[in-house]
């Protein structure tokens, strides 16, 4: 192996880790629940599609909805049991939405479905593979869930140079990504041969955070003699956010993804170990992605610890086998600095459930200052950011001077929110940003149809009321000449007309005098009347 | 949107109010050694500009409906006012430093929007309105050490603008060192000279007493920079900047111009670098930006004791720096990650 030289990120923070409260057991499988609930929706893009109805029976591992879309991860059935409904069910999502889930009750039995081991994957093309890695319904573990069949796509000019391995876990408390490289070293290393097959790619790095010692000796124990020639375990220094991607890549190759572009723009690839370590079961024992280690730990919890948890398991179950206590009162799908605050603990264990963070809820937040411009936020920003005049310009809605700033550059890390000594929430601020900006955009594109479609419609009227005109010009032209030889006539209709119009005003006032039923009235029905009216005005008054 | 509560869910500790703080402990060393040279009314001025500066600060807080403890304990206001106060001459009536603290809180910070918003150094515009207002009040010092004042004579000045008897106040009172240079450079004297002829106004390196309280100043602001309250930017090119001035016109001609040294330790240059010219809300925010900002001060600085109107320029040049805070901050955007490959 050689020695690698390691580059410097801009910013970024040394945090408290909280790691070793659950690593000190190992990892366990979580016992199986009695109902899975499996959304069709656990990464980034397109729903799946079901392909199984209520009272059918389903096998351990038996694909319960497929693909519906080149961007999209079909679900397999974490266990043997019965489909006993497909309805809307709260996700683990920022907003508490519900979406469409299949809910399996399990019977215990984990009866298998027929899997087709292809041990010989060095003789498969990459587009085989990348099926394979695809119908197994493999995303990106480490938080995103993106498709990552597609990140195993070199494209037709793109060149592959370095395939990165993400190990490096650099968020506070969550230890899954360790554990698994410290028990599944070697699954790690296969799945990282399979990536590096599909991609063709020439030098591949495993980086661990330095504070991950186990982890990377027992990588570097699993490593093959002819492995260590092209595959590097490197150790990065445990500096928030090290492990973001752009930042990861930066301190190992020197090189900057371009803003708004990708890795793949500059011949590199970046996976994280869970899915790596996913890839190889699905290929060498062609297994679907069913489980994950997740962590489950915060001091909400009296025994800390990572578990092996089936999709669809509800966190509640596991909070409470990790012994719930009284402190246990908010929950965190993720890390403490990018991880989503979960209103309710009913919600499954999807593919992107790293970490179950259990805390005490925070005592009411500080009196939220003015920013004072002290640029701290801008010290610690990995993107190179100016947070405060992102804060200023989003806070004034100038949405324009946002992407002027870059506001699309900043990866949420959340340190400058750390830093902030006015306690800001500065990285809300940005996300409302965003999402503004989207919207906007949305109805601006809306906006556009429509207006094309009226300028068309508008277009279409004139051309009609042209073309109307023509004909009544035609017509009257012709009238002219029908007219002059009528116009005698005319006098003796207007008299006739005008005469009508008399009797029928004549007739209408006589029933108008017939109606009126408030003349000779008593004094008290006229008082009567007039307490009512006031009465009436007041009401209409009021309302 | 204030109630959603979205990442990250933990924070460091750091609070504006931790920050002022250590700024205040960190004039502590400054201020003992002024006092020890120039009286008890460092102290008397301290106490009418804090005590103003809060009273000030509560009630239009209270007239623009916003909470007061928060902004009270937030000790901007406090810091204003001791930054006011340690730029006065040290006997001085008691008005003048009420009056320079209301006018910093009041017009310079809260008719600009409050602590955060206000475009211009509170504690400088407090100093330069009464520079301009009380012109004779604002320039007349007591020497170093020999004024003989002791506490109850400089409170009943400060307060009846009575002096122990047999003392006259123009008989106590003379120029600073750098307005008694300028004044005297303008007659026609040499440096030498000037020096010469008072014994009790120069020290060593620049003024007497004056080099001394420069120094404490200057490890109290090492140790705010140590500690990263501030950052090195906004004093290292100030002070660089002054220095490099001073060298090069000194160089050409050292009879008229001023050393390095009595530049840097002669006036309020160390006082300005480290606790003024880095108030952060008037500062620039980016690191390129804040050298410029620091270095303009710097050159101004010099300008202004050299050639302008007034003895020190430390208020001046911050405040005309202050003006070029926007413009500085727009020319100065640091490139984003990934800026030099943008695909």
């Amino acid at each position: 192996m050689m020695s690698m030289r390691l580059w410097k990120i801009f910013g970024g923070l040394k945090l408290p880790g909280f790691k070793s409260m659950s690593m000190s057991q190992a990892t366990q499988p979580a016992p199986l629940p009695k109902t899975l609930t499996l959304p069709l929706k656990q990464h980034i893009g397109i729903d799946a599609e079901p392909v199984v109805k209520v009272g059918d029976t389903v096998l351990k591992g038996q694909m319960i909805a497929t693909s519906g879309n080149y961007v999209s991860a079909p679900v397999h059935a974490p266990s043997s049991g019965k489909v006993t409904a497909i309805k809307k069910h709260r996700i683990p999502h920022p907003s508490g939405i519900e979406t469409d889930c299949i809910i399996i009750e399990t019977d215990g039995e984990e009866r298998w479905v027929e899997c087709k081991e292809h041990s010989n994957y060095r003789q498969l093309d990459a587009k085989t593979l990348r099926d394979i890695i695809r119908e197994a319904g493999i995303v990106g573990l480490g938080g995103a869930g993106f498709p990552s069949f597609i990140k195993l796509d070199a494209g037709s000019s793109n060149m592959i140079d370095t395939l990165i391995l993400n190990g490096a876990e650099c968020e506070p408390y969550i230890t899954c990504d360790a554990m698994l490289m410290q028990e599944q070293s070697r699954k790690v290393i296969d799945g990282l041969n399979i990536m590096r097959h599909a991609l063709q790619a020439k030098h591949c790095i495993i980086a661990v955070e330095d504070n991950k010692r186990a982890a990377h000796t027992m990588l570097v124990n699993a490593l093959h003699d002819h492995e260590a020639e092209y595959i590097d375990v490197i150790q990065v220094p445990t500096l928030y956010p090290a492990g973001g991607e752009k930042q990861l890549i930066k301190t190992l190759t020197g090189k900057e993804v371009p803003s708004n572009g990708l890795p793949i723009n500059i011949g590199v690839v970046c996976h994280n170990v869970a899915t790596a370590a996913a890839t190889a079961t699905a290929v060498l024992e062609g297994k679907p992605l069913i489980s994950r280690y997740v962590t489950i730990t915060g001091e909400g919890v009296d025994h800390p610890c990572n578990l092996d948890v089936l999709f669809g398991t509800p966190f509640s179950e596991l909070i409470n086998l990790c012994g719930r206590n009284s402190h246990a009162e908010q929950f965190i799908m993720g890390g403490p600095m990018m991880g989503f605050e979960i209103s309710n603990d009913d919600v499954p264990v999807i593919k992107t459930s790293n970490c179950i963070l259990v805390k005490s809820e925070n005592p009411t937040p500080d009196y939220i200052m003015p920013c004072i411009r002290c640029g701290q936020c801008a010290e610690v920003c990995p993107a190179q950011l100016l947070p405060q005049q992102l804060y200023w310009y989003s806070r004034a809605k100038n949405f324009d001077k946002t992407q002027d700033y870059n506001l699309f550059d900043c990866i949420e890390c959340g340190c400058c929110s750390y830093v902030c000594p006015s306690h800001i929430p500065l990285v809300q601020y940005f996300r409302f940003a965003k999402t503004e900006i989207w919207t906007q955009e949305q109805e601006k594109e809306k906006s556009d149809i429509a207006r094309q479609r009226h300028e068309f419609r508008q277009f279409r009227m004139e051309r009609k009321k042209a073309e109307n005109e023509e004909r009544k010009r035609q017509k009257r032209e012709l009238l002219k000449k029908v007219n002059k030889e009528k116009d005698n006539s005319e006098d003796a209709k207007k008299a006739a007309i005008e005469a009508a119009m008399a009797r029928v005003k004549a007739r209408r006032e006589a029933q108008h005098t017939a109606q009126e039923n408030t003349d000779n009235l008593t004094d008290e029905q006229k008082h009567l009347i007039a307490e009512i009216d006031s009465r009436r005005k007041k009401a209409k008054d009021k309302s | 949107m204030s109630d959603i509560h979205s990442s990250p869910y933990i924070q460091n500790n750091e609070t504006i109010s931790r920050m002022m703080l250590a700024v205040i402990y960190a004039l502590i060393p400054g201020t003992l050694v002024y006092i020890h040279f120039f009286g008890f009314g460092v102290l008397i001025n301290i106490f009418i500009a804090v005590i103003t500066a809060i009273a000030c600060e509560v009630i239009i807080l209270k007239i623009r409906h916003r909470p007061v403890k928060p902004f009270i304990y937030d000790g901007t206001a406090v810091l204003t006012a001791i930054l006011l106060a340690l730029a006065l001459p040290t006997l001085t009536p008691w008005w003048l430093a009420a009056l320079g603290a209301a006018f910093a809180i009041i017009i310079a910070k809260h008719l600009y929007g409050g602590m955060g918003y206000n475009p211009f150094n509170p504690a400088m515009v407090g100093y330069a309105m009464l520079l301009i207002a009380f012109p004779k009040e604002m320039t007349a010092w007591i020497p170093a050490e020999t004024h003989g004042l002791n506490f109850s004579d400089t409170l009943n000045y400060s307060l009846f603008e009575i002096l122990p008897a047999g003392m006259s106040y123009d008989a106590l009172t003379m120029a600073t060192p750098l307005d008694s240079i300028k004044t005297q450079l303008s007659l026609g004297y040499t440096l030498d000279e000037i020096h010469n002829s008072s014994a009790t106004l120069f020290g060593n390196i620049a003024g007497y007493g004056w080099e001394w309280i420069n120094i404490m100043f200057l490890i109290g602001g090492l140790i705010l920079i140590f500690i990263k309250v501030i950052s090195w930017h906004i004093p290292a090119a100030m002070l660089g900047s002054l220095a490099f001035m001073a060298m090069l016109f000194n160089f050409s001609d050292a009879g008229s111009y001023s050393s390095v040294s009595f530049h840097l330790f002669g006036g309020a240059a160390m006082l300005g670098a480290f606790f003024i010219a880095t108030d952060p809300v008037t500062a620039a925010a980016s690191t390129k930006g804040r050298l410029i900002y620091g270095a303009g001060i710097g050159i101004l600085i010099y300008i202004i004791r050299t050639w302008g109107g007034y003895p020190d320029a430390i208020a001046f040049s911050v405040l005309l720096m202050n003006m070029a805070v926007p413009m500085i901050d727009y020319y100065t955007k640091p490139a984003v990650f990934g800026a030099t490959g943008k695909s």
